[in-house]
């Protein structure tokens, strides 16, 4: 396990470095965004329509933040990971158009996204599911929003971070997947359950 | 008596979506003491300095304040019923601006958050009629994550609870890492399907640290506890022995062809509060006193 400490924007060399298990740090700047702002991004891309900002070498937070506007500023009160695995639809059209390096979120994603992920060189930051005041303090500034029509939870924050983390590489830019690794093993000890249970045939 | 209702709900919305219960709190220390998987030990490090900090600031310990759920034991003799449903909706109208908790009421057609975490039938009470003249109000802040992942069978008569017991380890199997473990499983058996839901969510708010008064039963929680444990799915599902923090099952009859059973997951951030109100406007604050 060795602990990385980059900044945006992030190139794809730096992030080939990246192993499974290794923990992660993020400076710079992040955007979040859930279903609806994935859904528009990609359809923003289908009708050549300029996005917001360029997200090249950015990171993104699956997160719907609750946030204050205090005299006209946004202040982050709470922003903890939502379970990634509803944008796996999205994302390995995400990767390969926009060319973020790291997908940050809880529970992990799927085969499309590993398989993106190799391809074009991103990683899947895993960030304790819940753990929202953390986050928030991590978060320098509000840097804007857009796409607030969408509601708080699904309009695209864009934020200034400082050492966001600790993020665990769950999924590397070289196929492996620590979820899946997991799911493996639950697999592996099904029968033992079930005979402890007495429910073995 | 109204405006005393409306302060009880607010301050129970508040304290719950902040402090987490103290048998929660104990046993994910106690859970943090014994991982020995060190992803898993490091979420369960996350997780307890989240709850110090958000104690610290404040602040909701999820961004997730979950859909709002109240359980309301309504003294027959207690004054002003007719207007809790008002109360409840307006404290929770205030608790989004004031606390704050995240807007997380969503119109089904037209996809539109109503902004304040109200809208048709939410928030949800649950009602129950009892004797006296006091009404005791809980607060159950239900996150998405963890409500996801839930699930109701009808199972085959035939099997028992042996089938029961299949329905709980697979759902947990199955729900790996999503429900942000580890969990609390509420299990409700019987009824109809309906109701097993109905009793899986509400035996959620039975503290960890209480025993089921059924012996029987209590056996059977800590069976499935061990059980649903040698999953090797652990803290957030990034591996380790925990995934599970405790199972609070609790029943009702069954019809003769029929088996219900249904499983409520809760995240760690498994937040409930209760205060009751005398007749003469005193409160208690039963889970959080300050």
């Amino acid at each position: 396990m060795t602990v990385y400490k980059f900044k945006t924007p992030i190139s794809e060399e730096e992030i080939r470095k990246l192993r499974a298990n290794d923990v992660l740090y993020v400076t710079g700047t992040m955007f979040t965004a859930r279903d609806q702002a994935h859904r528009r991004a990609l359809d923003y891309f289908k009708q050549g329509k300029p996005l917001p900002l360029s997200l090249e070498g950015l990171a993104v937070f699956h997160c719907g933040p609750i946030v204050k506007k205090k005299e006209d500023k946004w202040t982050i009160v709470a922003a903890g990971p939502t379970t990634s695995t509803r944008m796996e639809i999205f994302e390995d059209e995400f990767i390969k158009n926009f060319k973020v390096r790291v997908i940050i979120g809880k529970g992990g994603m799927g085969k499309r996204t590993t398989e993106a992920m190799a391809k074009y060189g991103a990683v899947y930051g895993a960030f304790t599911g819940g753990a929202a005041i953390l986050a928030a303090n991590a978060i320098k500034t509000v840097k804007r929003v857009e796409w607030l029509d969408l509601g708080m939870p699904e309009a695209m924050w864009i934020l200034d971070v400082e050492e966001f983390g600790p993020l665990t590489v769950a999924i590397d830019s070289h196929g492996n997947n620590l979820f899946t690794e997991v799911q493996k093993k639950v697999e592996e000890n099904k029968q033992k359950i079930y005979q402890k249970l007495g429910l073995s045939p | 008596m109204s405006n005393i209702i409306e302060k009880v709900a607010f301050d129970l919305l508040k304290s719950s979506v902040i402090y987490l219960p103290e048998d929660v709190k104990q046993a994910l220390q106690k859970a943090y003491a014994e991982e020995t998987s060190e992803a898993g030990k490091t979420q369960l490090k996350a997780i307890l300095d989240n709850i110090e900090f958000a104690e610290k600031y404040q602040a909701p310990i999820c961004q997730d304040t979950g859909t709002i759920i109240f359980y309301i034991k309504a003294g027959a003799k207690a004054k002003d019923l007719d207007k809790i449903e008002e109360a409840i909706i307006k404290a929770t109208r205030r608790a989004t601006v004031e606390v704050p908790i995240r807007p997380n009421a969503v119109n089904p057609f037209t996809q539109k958050n109503s902004g304040d975490n109200t809208g048709r039938l939410i928030p949800w009470i649950n009602w129950e009629l009892v004797s006296g003249d006091e009404i005791e109000m809980t607060v159950l802040p239900k996150g998405g994550g963890s409500e996801n992942t839930c699930i109701m069978g009808m199972l085959v008569p035939g099997e028992g609870i042996r089938g029961v017991k299949k329905f709980v380890v697979d759902a947990v199997m199955k729900a790996g890492a999503k429900p942000c473990p580890p969990n609390i499983l509420g299990v409700g058996i019987g009824g109809g399907s309906d109701i097993a839901m109905k009793i899986a969510k509400k035996v959620l708010l039975r503290p960890l640290n209480a025993l089921n008064p059924d012996p029987e039963i209590a056996k059977l929680e800590r069976e499935i506890l061990e059980a649903v444990n040698m999953t090797g799915i652990g803290p957030m599902g990034l591996g380790g022995k925990t995934t599970v923090l405790g199972v609070n099952i609790d029943y009702a009859y069954r019809h003769p062809a029929s088996y219900p059973a249904a499983v409520a997951f809760n995240c760690w951030a498994a937040r409930r509060a209760t205060a009751r109100i005398s007749t003469d406007g005193t409160v208690e604050y039963l889970t959080h006193k300050s």
